[in-house]
C-alpha cells in the first residue's frame, strides 16, 4: 500500500464509544456466573450465623444423603490441607497475622464465616442440603468496639492471639527529616483544633455477585473467577496450594464492576478449589447478594482523631493524625496497608511544615476489611477537608480562602511533601477558579446569607473540597519500602499480524473501565492503525501471563506508559524493514501520521501493514532483522500521578426533618491528559456517586452480637437514580509531565473528592445552630439529632 | 406425572385453585416469540427459569431479593421483577427479555441510545436498566428528568451511570438518534 501524507485523525482525546458495549446491551457477556463445564458441579456454603464461638461439633455425613449431594465437608476435612488465606501487605514486622483458614476450622471469628459447604448436582439441591450439617456452637464474647478492643483486658476475637491490636505504624515528619515536630508546631500555635471523625463502615457492593467456577480435575487448574486480580490470583493459588505455576490458569472474564471489593484472593475461590478437588468434578459457587453483603470483604471503617495546629493568619503549622483502623477478624490481601496509602495524603494539597501519623490496626468479630474505591485517600481527605472547615470558621476566613493560604502554588511544582511525596504537577487554583465559577459560589454565598437572616427553614450550605490523591499505583521500591509483598510495574504486549492488525495485550485487568477502547484508541495513535484495527486481550493468564491488574486507578497511568513504550519499540522493530522496502538507509526513515517515509520525501512511504507482511514472508528481509514486529514492555513508574480537582456541594437542609438535598454539584478535575472524555466523565459520575453514599446513604451496622443488620439492599442502600444530583462534571488539564501520554488517573478522583465536599456542605448549613459535625451518613435522623442537640464537638 | 392432566384442568376451567407441584410440573412459556416446554418445579422463578433453564442469561441476578432492578423483563409488555416472579405464573403470557429486544442485527434505539451516551460501565444491571427504559417511555414515565429519576429508581447501577443512562432514555423520548 501507497501511503500519501495524509495524517489520520487524532484518537486520543477523541470520545469513541466504547467497544465493549455491543455484548453488554445485548446480554451476550460472559459473565462468571454464565460459564457452564462440561460435569460442572455446585457448591453451596455454610455460614457462621454467630459472631463468635467455638465450633464444638461438626458433622456433615447427613447432607451426603439429600438428594443429588455429591459431596458434603467442613473445615476439619481440610484443615491439612486449606492453608491460610494470604495478607500481602504485612505493615510492620511486628505485625499479628491470624491464621485465615478459608473454611473455619474450632473458631469463628465474624458472621458469615464458612464453616461447611455442600456440592450437588444442582445449585438448589446444595443449598436445601445445608440444612442437614449439624453444627454446635459455643458462644464466645463478641468483640466490636475498637477502643474496648485495646483495652487490657479485652475479650480476644482471635483465643489463640494474645492481643486485638494488629500493628501500630508510625510515620513522623521530624523523624523522616521532611518537616518539624508537631508537638512543637501545636505549642507555638495559636489556634489548636481538635476533632474526632468517623469513618463508617462501608460494602463495596458491586452489582455483580462474586462467582467463581473451578476445574481442578487434571493437572491443568483452571479457575474463572469475578475478580479484578487474576494474575495475583494465579500467583497466591499456586503458591497456596502448591500446584506448578505454569498449571494454573485463572481467567477473569467479563467482571460486573468491583470498586476494590474484588480485590481479594477470597476464601470462597480456595474452597471452590478445595470443592473440586474433593469432588474430582468442575464445581460452581455464586453468592447470594446477602452472602456477598456479609462475607465480602467491607472497606474504611476508621476512627480519625485529627490535631491542626495554626496560626491566627489560616497558615497551618502542624497536623497529627491518629487513627485506629478496623482490620475485621482477619487481614485482607491488602487490609493492613489500606491506611497506609491514606498516610500520605493527609496533608493533601498544602504546604504543613510539620506532620505526625500513627494508625493502630485493630481487630474485631467483623468481616475484614479491605480496598474500597480510594482505599486510605477518601478517609484521608475527608479529615483534612474537614479540619480545613473548621479552622476556617475559627480563624473567620471562607473555607476556600483559608484553603488558598496554605495550598502549593502551581509555580512550585516538583513540590516535596511534608509526607516525603514529590507532586509532579498541579494546579489548584485553576481547578478552584473554574468550580467557584460553574457554582456561582459568591451568588450562593449571598443567598445563604439571606436565608440565614431570615430564618428560613430550609438553610442552604456550601461545602468545599479541594483535593488530590497519589494513583498510578505504583513504584515497586516505594511498595518494598512499605513491605507490601508485590511491585507495581505493569505490561502491555503488541503482537502485529501479518495482514497489519494489531491485537494488544495487557496485564491490568478491566471491570467497567473501558480499556478495551482505551487502548485501542492509544494504539491507534502511535502505531497509525485504525481503532477498529485493534483487538485488546486482557484478563485470561494464558493470553495475558505477566500483570498486576486493575486498582489504585493505576491501569492507563502504569499500563499505558508500558503500552507507549511497546508501541515505540514495534516502530524502531519496523524501521528497518522499512527502509528496506522504501530502499533506503534506516537513519533516512521517519515515522510519522501512520507511515514510514524516507526523510523529506512526503510521498511514497510504507505503512506498519506494509512491513508486517514483509515479516510475515520474510523472503529477504537484510541480514539480523528478526521476522516480527512483536513487542513487549513492562514498564515500573518512578513515581505516583497525582490528579486533583476542586469539588463544591450545595445542599438545602430542612431544619425541621433533616432531609438533605443536593442541590448543585461541581466537579472539576484534573486527571492530566484525557484519552476517552466520555469514559472519563463516567468515571466521575460514578466515583462521585459513591462518595455521596458515603456522605449520606451508606453504613454497615453491626448489632451488638455482631450480626450484620444490612445484609440486602434494603438496609444497605446504594443510591438510585432518585438519590443522586446532577454532577456538573468539568476538568482543568495540566498533563502529567513524565508520562508519555499525560495520564495521572481517574477511577477514584470522585470518591475522594465528593465525601468531605457534601457532608461540609450539610455542616456548613447548620453553623448557625451550633453544628459542627454530623456523623456520616447524615441521615435525616442524624441531622436533625444534630440541630437538636445544638452542636458537635467543639 | 399429574402435571399434565391438572395443566389441562386449568385451560379448561381457570377459577378452579388447581395444586400443581411440588416436584416438577409442565410449564409452557412463551419467551421473546418462542414457546418453549419446561419442566420445572412450580416454584421456580421466572428468573431462574429464564437462566438456568432457557439459557437466557442477558437477565441478571443482582438480589433475588427484588430490590435491584437487575432482573427485570417485561411480561405482557408490562415491566416486572423476574426473581419476585414464578415463571408458572407466566404460562400463556408473553414475556420478553434483553435477548429478543433488538430486531435481528439492528438495535432496539434505546440500545443504541446507551451505546452513544456511554450509559453504563460495568454493563452487569443494563440489560434491566435498558428493559425498564424502555418500559419507561410506553408508561409515560419520562416526561421530564425528576420523572425520568423516579421511575427509574427501581434499577441499580452501581457504577452510578444514572446521567448517561437519562441522557440515553432522552435522546430516545426525543427522538434522537446516536449522537
Amino acid at each position: 500500500m501507497t501511503i500519501t501524507s495524509q495524517a489520520p485523525a487524532a484518537e486520543v482525546g477523541a470520545a469513541r464509544k466504547r467497544k465493549e458495549d455491543a455484548r453488554l446491551i445485548t446480554g451476550q457477556t460472559m459473565w462468571t456466573e454464565n460459564i457452564v463445564v462440561p460435569g460442572m458441579l455446585h457448591m453451596a456454603i455454610l455460614r457462621s450465623p454467630l459472631g463468635h464461638a467455638r465450633i464444638s461439633r461438626i458433622d456433615t455425613a447427613p447432607a451426603l444423603r439429600e438428594p443429588n449431594v455429591v459431596a458434603a465437608f467442613s473445615g476439619r476435612d481440610v484443615a491439612d490441607v486449606q492453608g491460610s488465606l494470604p495478607c500481602a501487605w504485612p505493615v510492620t514486622a511486628e505485625l499479628v497475622m491470624p491464621a485465615h483458614p478459608p473454611l473455619a476450622v474450632d473458631e469463628v471469628c465474624h458472621t458469615g464465616e464458612a464453616v461447611a459447604v455442600v456440592v450437588a448436582r444442582d445449585r438448589a439441591s446444595a443449598v436445601d442440603a445445608l440444612a442437614a450439617i449439624e453444627i454446635d456452637y459455643e458462644p464466645l464474647p463478641v468483640v466490636l468496639d475498637l477502643e474496648a478492643a485495646l483495652a487490657d483486658g479485652a475479650d480476644l476475637v482471635h483465643t489463640d492471639q494474645t492481643t486485638n491490636k494488629a500493628y501500630t505504624w508510625i510515620f513522623d515528619s521530624a523523624q523522616a527529616g521532611t518537616g518539624g515536630a508537631v508537638d512543637e508546631a501545636a505549642s507555638g500555635a495559636e489556634v489548636v483544633i481538635r476533632r474526632r471523625y468517623r469513618q463508617q463502615r462501608l460494602i463495596p457492593a458491586f452489582m455483580e455477585p462474586r462467582s467463581v467456577v473451578v476445574d481442578a480435575t487434571g493437572d491443568q487448574v483452571t479457575v474463572w473467577s469475578a475478580t479484578q486480580i487474576p494474575h495475583v490470583l494465579r500467583f497466591l493459588l499456586a503458591v497456596g496450594t502448591g500446584t506448578p505455576e505454569h498449571r494454573v490458569r485463572v481467567v477473569a472474564p467479563d467482571v460486573g464492576g468491583g470498586f476494590g471489593g474484588k480485590l481479594q484472593v477470597t476464601p470462597e475461590e480456595m474452597i471452590t478449589y478445595l470443592a473440586s478437588k474433593r469432588a474430582g468434578r468442575p464445581v460452581k459457587y455464586t453468592e447470594t447478594r446477602s452472602d456477598s453483603l456479609l462475607s465480602a470483604h467491607h472497606g474504611r471503617d476508621m476512627i480519625q482523631d485529627i490535631e491542626l495546629s495554626a496560626r491566627r493568619d489560616g497558615t497551618v503549622l502542624g497536623l497529627n493524625v491518629r487513627l485506629t483502623a478496623n482490620m475485621g477478624a482477619y487481614l485482607g490481601l491488602v487490609g493492613p496497608g489500606v491506611p497506609i496509602l491514606g498516610a500520605f495524603m493527609y496533608n493533601a494539597i498544602y504546604k504543613f511544615p510539620a506532620y505526625r501519623f500513627e494508625c493502630t490496626g485493630v481487630f474485631t468479630n467483623t468481616t475484614f476489611t479491605d480496598a474500597y474505591r480510594g482505599a486510605g485517600r477518601p478517609e484521608a481527605t475527608y479529615a483534612i477537608e474537614r479540619i480545613m472547615d473548621e479552622l476556617a470558621v475559627e480563624v473567620g476566613l471562607d473555607p476556600l480562602e483559608v484553603r488558598r493560604r496554605n495550598w502549593i502554588g502551581h509555580e512550585e511544582f516538583p513540590f516535596t511533601t511534608v509526607a516525603g511525596l514529590t507532586y509532579d504537577s498541579g494546579n489548584y487554583e485553576a481547578a478552584t477558579d473554574r468550580a467557584k465559577q460553574l457554582l456561582g459560589y459568591d451568588e450562593l454565598r449571598r443567598e445563604q446569607a439571606a436565608r440565614r437572616a431570615s430564618g428560613d427553614p430550609v438553610q442552604l450550605g456550601i461545602g468545599v473540597s479541594t483535593y488530590t490523591e497519589m494513583c498510578g499505583l505504583a513504584p515497586s521500591r516505594v511498595l518494598g519500602s512499605l513491605r507490601y509483598g508485590a511491585g507495581g510495574w505493569e505490561s502491555a504486549s503488541i503482537r502485529v499480524l501479518p495482514t497489519g492488525k494489531i491485537e494488544v495485550v495487557t496485564g491490568s485487568s478491566p471491570h467497567g473501565q473501558g480499556h478495551e477502547t482505551a487502548w485501542s484508541q492509544i494504539v491507534a495513535d502511535q502505531l497509525g492503525v485504525a481503532f477498529e484495527d485493534v483487538e485488546v486481550l486482557h484478563g485470561d493468564t494464558r493470553t495475558a501471563y505477566k500483570g498486576m491488574d486493575t486498582y489504585g486507578s493505576r491501569s492507563l497511568a502504569v499500563g499505558g506508559f508500558a503500552l507507549v513504550n511497546a508501541c515505540k519499540k514495534v516502530i524502531d522493530k519496523a524501521k528497518p524493514v522499512a527502509a528496506h522496502l522504501l530502499e533506503c538507509d534506516v537513519s533516512d526513515v521517519e515515522f510519522a501520521d501512520g507511515a514510514f517515509r524516507v526523510r523529506g520525501t512526503p510521498d511514497g512511504g510504507r505503512s506498519l501493514a506494509d512491513c508486517a507482511l514483509a515479516v510475515f514472508a520474510a523472503h529477504d528481509l537484510p541480514d539480523g532483522v528478526e521476522p516480527t514486529l512483536d513487542a513487549d514492555d513492562v514498564y515500573d513508574p518512578v513515581n505516583f500521578s497525582f490528579p486533583h480537582g476542586t469539588h463544591l456541594c450545595a445542599v438545602e437542609v430542612d431544619t425541621e426533618t433533616g432531609r438533605v438535598t443536593i442541590r448543585a454539584y461541581v466537579a472539576v478535575d484534573d486527571v492530566g491528559r484525557v484519552v476517552n472524555p466520555m469514559i472519563v466523565e463516567g468515571q466521575v459520575h460514578g466515583g462521585v456517586a459513591q462518595g455521596v453514599a458515603q456522605a449520606l446513604f451508606e453504613e454497615a451496622v453491626y448489632d451488638a452480637d455482631g450480626n450484620l443488620l444490612t445484609g440486602t439492599f434494603v438496609d444497605y442502600t446504594p443510591p438510585s437514580a432518585a438519590d443522586l444530583p446532577d454532577i456538573v462534571s468539568d476538568r482543568t488539564e495540566t498533563p502529567a509531565p513524565d508520562h508519555p501520554l499525560g495520564t495521572k488517573g481517574v477511577g477514584e478522583a470522585g470518591t475522594i473528592a465528593s465525601t468531605p465536599a457534601v457532608v461540609n456542605a450539610v455542616v456548613d448549613a447548620l453553623r448557625p445552630y451550633g453544628v459542627d459535625d454530623v456523623p456520616m451518613p447524615c441521615t435525616p435522623e442524624r441531622v436533625w439529632q444534630a440541630i437538636r442537640n445544638g452542636g458537635g464537638q467543639s | 406425572m399429574r402435571s399434565n392432566t391438572q395443566a389441562s384442568a386449568r385451560v379448561e376451567t381457570p377459577d378452579t385453585a388447581v395444586v400443581r407441584g411440588p416436584g416438577d410440573v409442565e410449564v409452557w412459556l412463551s419467551v421473546n416469540g418462542a414457546a418453549h416446554r419446561l419442566a420445572i418445579e412450580p416454584r421456580v422463578s421466572l428468573l431462574d427459569a429464564l437462566r438456568d433453564r432457557l439459557e437466557l442469561t442477558g437477565t441478571k441476578k443482582g438480589c433475588n431479593q427484588g430490590a435491584c432492578g437487575a432482573c427485570t423483563v417485561w411480561v405482557d409488555g408490562e415491566r416486572v421483577l423476574s426473581c419476585l416472579t414464578l415463571a408458572i405464573a407466566c404460562e400463556r403470557r408473553e414475556v420478553r427479555t434483553i435477548e429478543g429486544l433488538a430486531d435481528g442485527q439492528t438495535l432496539h434505539p434505546m440500545q443504541a441510545a446507551f451505546i452513544a451516551r456511554d450509559a453504563f460501565q460495568c454493563g452487569y444491571c443494563t440489560p434491566g436498566q435498558i428493559m425498564s427504559a424502555v418500559a419507561l417511555l410506553k408508561e409515560g414515565h419520562a416526561k421530564d428528568d425528576s420523572d425520568i429519576r423516579e421511575w427509574m429508581s427501581g434499577n441499580l447501577c452501581r457504577c452510578a451511570a444514572y446521567p448517561h443512562i437519562r441522557s440515553a432514555i432522552r435522546d430516545v423520548r426525543d427522538g434522537k438518534t446516536g449522537d
